[in-house]
């Protein structure tokens, strides 16, 4: 039988989403930014608001998420996407609006920029994709990098005399009342993207409902940086970063009201 | 004839903003310019015309407010002074390289560092030379009364928009605090959906629809390209210097010396030059209202028939070098200023100019 034979519309049993672009992603093997990317894609489609959808991608691995995701982006700098995304939804409060970002774009560089737009429950979504490494320099620490890790600024392992401790800036954002729905994620298996993109898609939803911040991590991997294999990275990852980042829904409620902090 | 007011060079700015159809203003506290978005949170304009004002954690965060709000094709603005404007450097140097349209107003008081809030024009360079990094420019407007800070709320916006570029309004402490008479301009109201597709449809991220997706973004990994994207910058800056170069003459059709200086330094060194032609010396004055564009040929044309050139700023001697380029070695350039907060007087300046360009 020939292919043109079996490539008919009632044999297609999976199709690339359409907010999905046919450029060649230039991200390593292995690499966690790919699959959320096409998660992120498959719920714009789904929920059909590609025309409503505008992206903030950060400085990072990430910084040309706007070549692969068929909608509107802006390119930030390192660490400013959610002020970004503030002037967007601010003036276009009727969008979609989330920013994509980086373990140090988001926890390091643009910690008083990813806290205060959670404060203010800046109607958007966050992703945030934690990978405990800076991907794109080449390996060095990032805030969230484990007491031990080796990187290329840690060379004999994060030592909390010298570095301080791994930053858990997802539980920090979930006292905010800003935020409505804080979670963490994963996608090392079929069972945790379906997961994870149930998440993107209740945050996406939540913010047609105009319920304040979303904030989604991802923890990732990212082979390149921590200098193992694909297969390896995911064993190491449930290994050492589930016990101290742990899965699962951290907030899910409403945007606190204003008259609990009146003055009186 | 607009309506007319008493105001405050800050408070007009406001005024002015709501007035020209601004979309928002992102702003952060600072002296000598809060008046700003005081006034705007007092005047409520979401109420009236729907304008957003927000004080964002940050100048860090405003300038990146305006690069969200630019990039889908709204009119936003800032204000600052000095300390809040080298925080945003990084921005503006990224609305710059996306080509984004926002005005950023700087109320200039003196450094370095925490320096003082007394005025000063020591930002001069920062200004005019591009502020953060890579080759870039801002169109800068200086104005030297109320009035014109009112009217270059609007001619900021439509130099932005017309060359999708970042404007400031560089003034400073004097005319932000000072008040006086000003006509204000009737309200023209923002731009609707369909205004900002037929202004900005090309470009503008408003949603991915029967088109080609858009990218507010100054990345560009091919250096060929890149240098691609920098030959089209400058084409541009070559375009403004042409077509917006703005500045005012005060008696230089029979002076043999011309005080070159802009802002509040301009407004007393008028006084100067009548003590001046009153001592019988006569001096003329060329006041640039754009900075950059820097109204080079003028002074050019002007050094051909003067004696000499003195440069008078609230500075250590910053403009006097942009002078120095455009006379180029034809007569004498010098220059006098008081700086660090401190504003001269007109009779300071006579004398600084009998002895360092007359003699005697
Ligand atoms: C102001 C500034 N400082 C530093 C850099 C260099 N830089 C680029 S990406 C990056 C780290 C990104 O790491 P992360 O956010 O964890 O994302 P990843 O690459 O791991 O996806 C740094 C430090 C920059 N581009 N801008």
């Amino acid at each position: 039988m020939d292919i043109k034979d079996i490539i008919k519309p009632e044999n297609l049993v999976y199709d690339k989403t359409k907010v999905l672009t046919d450029n060649v992603m230039h991200y390593c093997p292995g690499c966690s930014h790919g699959v959320i990317h096409k998660i992120l894609a498959e719920v714009i489609d789904e929920m059909g608001i590609q025309e409503e959808t505008i992206g903030v991608s950060p400085v990072g691995c990430s910084v040309l998420a706007y070549n692969y995701l068929d909608i509107d982006w802006l390119e930030a700098a390192h660490g400013r996407a959610p002020a970004l995304a503030t002037g967007v939804v601010r003036l276009n409060p009727e969008k979609y609006v989330f920013t994509y970002q980086g373990d140090g774009d988001l926890a390091s560089i643009g910690t008083a920029e990813i806290m205060h737009a959670c404060n203010r429950g800046e109607n958007i979504v966050v992703i945030f994709v934690n990978n405990a490494i800076y991907g794109m320099t080449g390996g060095q620490m990032a805030p969230t990098t484990l007491v031990g890790q080796v990187t290329a600024t840690t060379p004999y392992g994060r030592e909390l005399d010298l570095h301080g401790y791994p930053l858990k800036i997802t539980e920090l954002v979930a006292q905010l009342p800003g935020t409505s729905f804080v979670t963490r994620q994963s996608v090392q298996t079929p069972a945790a993207v379906r997961k994870t993109k149930k998440a993107i898609k209740k945050a996406f939803a939540n913010v047609g409902q105009k319920k304040g911040t979303q904030f989604v991590e991802v923890v990732s991997t990212c082979s390149s940086g921590w200098k193992i294999s694909p297969v390896a990275s995911n064993k190491w990852m449930e290994t050492n970063m589930f016990p101290f980042y742990p899965l699962g829904d951290i907030k899910d409620s409403e945007k606190e009201t204003a008259d609990k902090f009146k003055v009186q | 004839m607009g309506e007319l007011r008493l105001m405050k060079g800050n408070e007009v700015i406001a005024e002015a903003a709501i007035r020209c159809g601004c979309d928002g203003y992102f702003g952060y506290p600072i002296t000598p310019q809060s008046e700003v978005m005081e006034t705007l949170m007092i005047r409520r304009p979401w109420d009236e015309t729907g304008m957003v004002v927000l004080q964002a954690e940050s100048e860090v965060a405003s300038i990146n407010m305006l690069y969200g709000g630019a990039s889908t094709g709204k009119k936003v603005m800032t204000s600052s002074s000095s300390p809040g404007i080298s925080l945003m450097a990084e921005g503006l140097s990224y609305l710059a390289g996306a080509e984004l349209p926002c005005l950023v107003v700087n109320v200039q008081r003196a450094g370095p560092g925490l320096g003082t809030i007394q005025p000063s024009q020591a930002d001069y360079f920062q200004a005019v030379k591009g502020c953060g990094h890579g080759d870039y420019k801002l169109i800068v407007l200086a104005p030297a009364s109320v009035q014109e800070m009112n009217d270059f709320v609007d001619l900021g916006f439509e130099l932005a928009f017309k060359y999708k570029n970042p404007a400031m309004i560089l003034t400073d402490g004097v005319i932000g605090q000072m008040m006086e008479k000003v006509e204000l301009a009737d309200f023209k109201p923002r731009w609707t959906k369909e205004e900002i597709q037929a202004n900005c449809g090309d470009w503008a991220c408003t949603g991915k629809k029967d088109r080609k997706r858009h990218v507010s973004t100054s990345l560009e990994l091919d250096s060929e390209l890149m240098e691609q994207n920098n030959l089209r910058f400058q084409a541009k800056y070559k375009e403004i210097e042409e077509n917006e170069v703005r500045y005012e003459m005060i008696d230089c059709e029979d002076a043999d010396y011309i005080i070159v200086a802009f802002g509040s330094a301009a407004r007393i060194c008028q006084k100067s030059m009548q003590i001046a032609r009153e001592q019988g010396i006569k001096v003329g004055m060329l006041r640039p209202i754009t900075l950059f564009p820097f109204p080079t040929k003028t002074i050019e044309e002007l050094a051909g028939k003067v004696k000499g050139f003195i440069s008078v700023e609230m500075s250590a001697g910053q403009m006097v070098e942009d002078v120095k380029l455009a006379v180029n070695g034809k007569v004498p350039v010098e220059y006098f200023g008081r700086y660090g907060g401190v504003v001269p007087t007109p009779g300071e300046i006579v004398d600084a100019m009998k002895q360092k360009l007359i003699g005697g």
